[in-house]
């Protein structure tokens, strides 16, 4: 019998952890089929944070190194600087790479890293059990804005993107979301996109993902995807905020 | 040449790929020889927009088996102290220089060594040890530096150069000896990619199973015993017929020992025993040198950290008296004469 679907090689035949619903299964699925297609498992080394995804070096094939909370840009540095020609890639969520970690993330833009960040951005953190993150979105029940965000309290958002945009060394600014087929599609585009820059050593490639967390946001996987399309993705616009190749234009 | 400048060549000569810094007096000769060197002979110079970004960037480098190595000062090495301990968590070694100033806080830019229950008992969380090498010269800055890479990379933990602002800023004829770094086999755990040759390298420090995490740390601990027998280094001048053994480490020692050559001249038995690492601390040589002495003392650049290790070891079967001077005031000669007479003049 034909094989017509299987995991991805990059991809470990282990169970994962992640709650039922959670996307992350998707982004690690979209990432191992980038790795795969581009025949560069043995010569990637990952690096994952402190999060929902920190057992990711479990799931993932090629070698792995669990960062500290927020350093895992400062720790892919130090293994592309002395590694130029393998392929090195952080996997972050949103209180990592934007709250303890908004220095490294954005010198790794400064000084146009060549490295890809995959930035998981569900507006709340989720392995500690559902408080603020810096992106959750004005407004947002967590267990640390118990009567919503109140920006006049905690302040406001961090778009990361679009903040990522502005720096010299960003090569790939792009915001995507696996909510839908059509989405999915396009986040792998993009994560093929972030590698084949870091191929051509044009710098830092960012690709971030919306994302549901049903745990901690309190609804069904379904009602998940909903709120992700009615609340996130109007406040977090879907699009390519830089690209320097020659398709994007340095805009 | 300069001290600091010295842990710089030496680092290089023993292989030194990578040096990952951020600025802060008194060690930034340091990291400005790495940024004229490195960059142009192969090797890894970068100025990290932190020290907590400089560890981890020591931290990637090294998981990848290369040898990597940053330097601070004390403030500094608190910022460190995160990446530290991730590093002793996932047997990654390293080295990390300390050219310590005064504190706490922001302190001073003056000598210290008010560092030492942070380097040899606290750099960072959880249970676990650093090598801490304690320079005396610019001479042994150079000959420890290589022996902290070589020692590192055997045992698979971070090593510290415990120095100060005296010693990094003093100039001092040194020679470079020929360097053979140890070559160690890394590639069981280094993450270089598998090249579709093996199963793939994890460098962690996450076992989220107690039994898993005590097994982990306990094997750690089972090398440190290792360390212990085997790793430690100390200096005895003099001891044989001390009456009066002076404790005293790094620049510290360099006054001690004037100051033990004058008390000799006065007719006093005095000696000087001299750690050259800290962790693991020379206990056996400490018991030798303190054999015939009836009273020690312990000086320091502090207010009295080491003095508690050499009470331990000794299992404070003799007085143990302290003198120090800190915020980054030096201790002179005189002043510890004085002390190691006052003391010999005690009746027993």
């Amino acid at each position: 019998m034909a094989i017509v679907f299987e995991k991805p090689h990059a991809l470990c035949d282990v169970p994962m952890h992640y709650c039922p619903g959670c996307t992350h299964g998707i982004v690690h699925r979209l990432l191992c089929e980038v790795i795969d297609e581009m025949g560069i498992e043995g010569d990637t080394i990952g690096v994952c944070p402190v999060g929902c995804s920190v057992f990711a070096y479990n799931y993932f094939n090629c070698d792995m190194i669990e960062a500290p909370h927020g350093r895992a840009p400062a720790v892919a540095t130090g293994v592309k600087r002395s590694n130029p020609d393998k392929f090195v890639f952080t996997y972050q969520g949103d209180g990592d790479l934007a709250a303890i970690g908004t220095a490294e993330t954005v010198h790794v833009g400064a000084r146009g890293e060549n490295i890809v960040v995959i930035f998981i951005n569900n507006t709340i953190y989720g392995m500690t059990g559902g408080q603020m993150a810096p992106t959750t979105i004005p407004g947002q029940v967590t267990q640390t804005t118990p009567f919503g965000r109140d920006t006049a309290l905690a302040g406001h958002p961090i778009r990361v993107c679009e903040m990522m945009a502005t720096l010299s060394g960003t090569a790939l600014a792009q915001r995507v979301a696996v909510d839908t087929v059509p989405h999915i599609r396009e986040t792998k585009k993009a994560i093929r996109k972030a590698f084949e820059n870091q191929k051509e050593k044009r710098g830092l490639s960012i690709v971030e993902i919306l994302s549901t967390c049903p745990t901690n946001w309190g609804l069904s996987p379904l009602d998940a995807i909903k709120r992700l399309q009615d609340e996130c993705i109007p406040y977090y616009p879907l699009g390519v905020y830089k690209d320097v190749t020659a398709e994007g234009g340095d805009k | 040449m300069k001290g600091n400048e010295a842990l710089a060549e030496a680092a290089i000569r023993a292989g030194c790929k990578c040096f990952f810094g951020y600025p802060i007096t008194p060690q930034t000769e340091l990291a400005a020889y790495m940024a004229k060197r490195m960059n142009k002979e192969g090797g890894v110079f970068l100025q990290a927009e932190s020290e907590i970004a400089a560890i981890n960037m020591v931290l990637g480098a090294a998981s990848t088996g290369v040898r990597a190595m940053t330097s601070s000062s004390s403030p500094g090495i608190s910022l460190k102290s995160e990446g530290i301990s991730y590093m002793a968590g996932s047997d990654v070694p390293a080295v990390i220089i300390n050219v310590q100033r005064g504190g706490p806080g922001l302190g001073g830019i003056q000598p210290s060594q008010a560092d030492y229950w942070q380097a040899t008992k606290a750099n960072g969380h959880g249970d676990f040890q650093l090598l801490v090498y304690a320079p005396c010269s610019v001479q042994e800055m150079v000959d420890m530096v290589v022996k902290a890479f070589d020692t590192a990379d055997k045992y698979r933990v971070p090593a510290m150069i415990l120095a100060d602002g005296l010693l990094g800023q003093m100039m001092e004829p040194v020679s470079f000896p020929e360097i053979n770094p140890n070559a160690v086999d890394k590639s069981s755990w280094a993450t270089t990619g598998h090249g579709n040759k093996r199963a793939h390298n994890i460098v962690n420090s996450l076992y989220i199973n107690a039994t898993d995490l005590e097994d982990v740390v306990r094997e750690r601990y089972e090398r440190y015993a290792k360390i212990e027998a085997n790793e430690t280094d100390a200096e005895l001048y003099q001891t044989e017929d001390a009456d009066v053994l002076v404790c005293a480490y790094g620049a510290t020692a360099r006054v001690v020992k004037s100051a033990v050559n004058a008390a000799r001249a006065e007719g006093i038995k005095a000696g000087m025993f001299r750690p050259k690492t800290l962790w693991p601390f020379p206990k056996k040589e400490l018991n030798e040198a303190a054999k015939n002495a009836s009273k020690l003392l312990c000086v320091e650049m502090s207010m009295g950290q080491m003095v508690d290790d050499i009470k331990l070891a000794i299992n404070c079967s003799k007085p143990v008296s302290f003198f120090g001077r800190t915020g980054g005031v030096i201790p002179t000669p005189a002043e510890v004469l004085s002390e190691i007479k006052t003391l010999a003049a005690q009746a027993e």
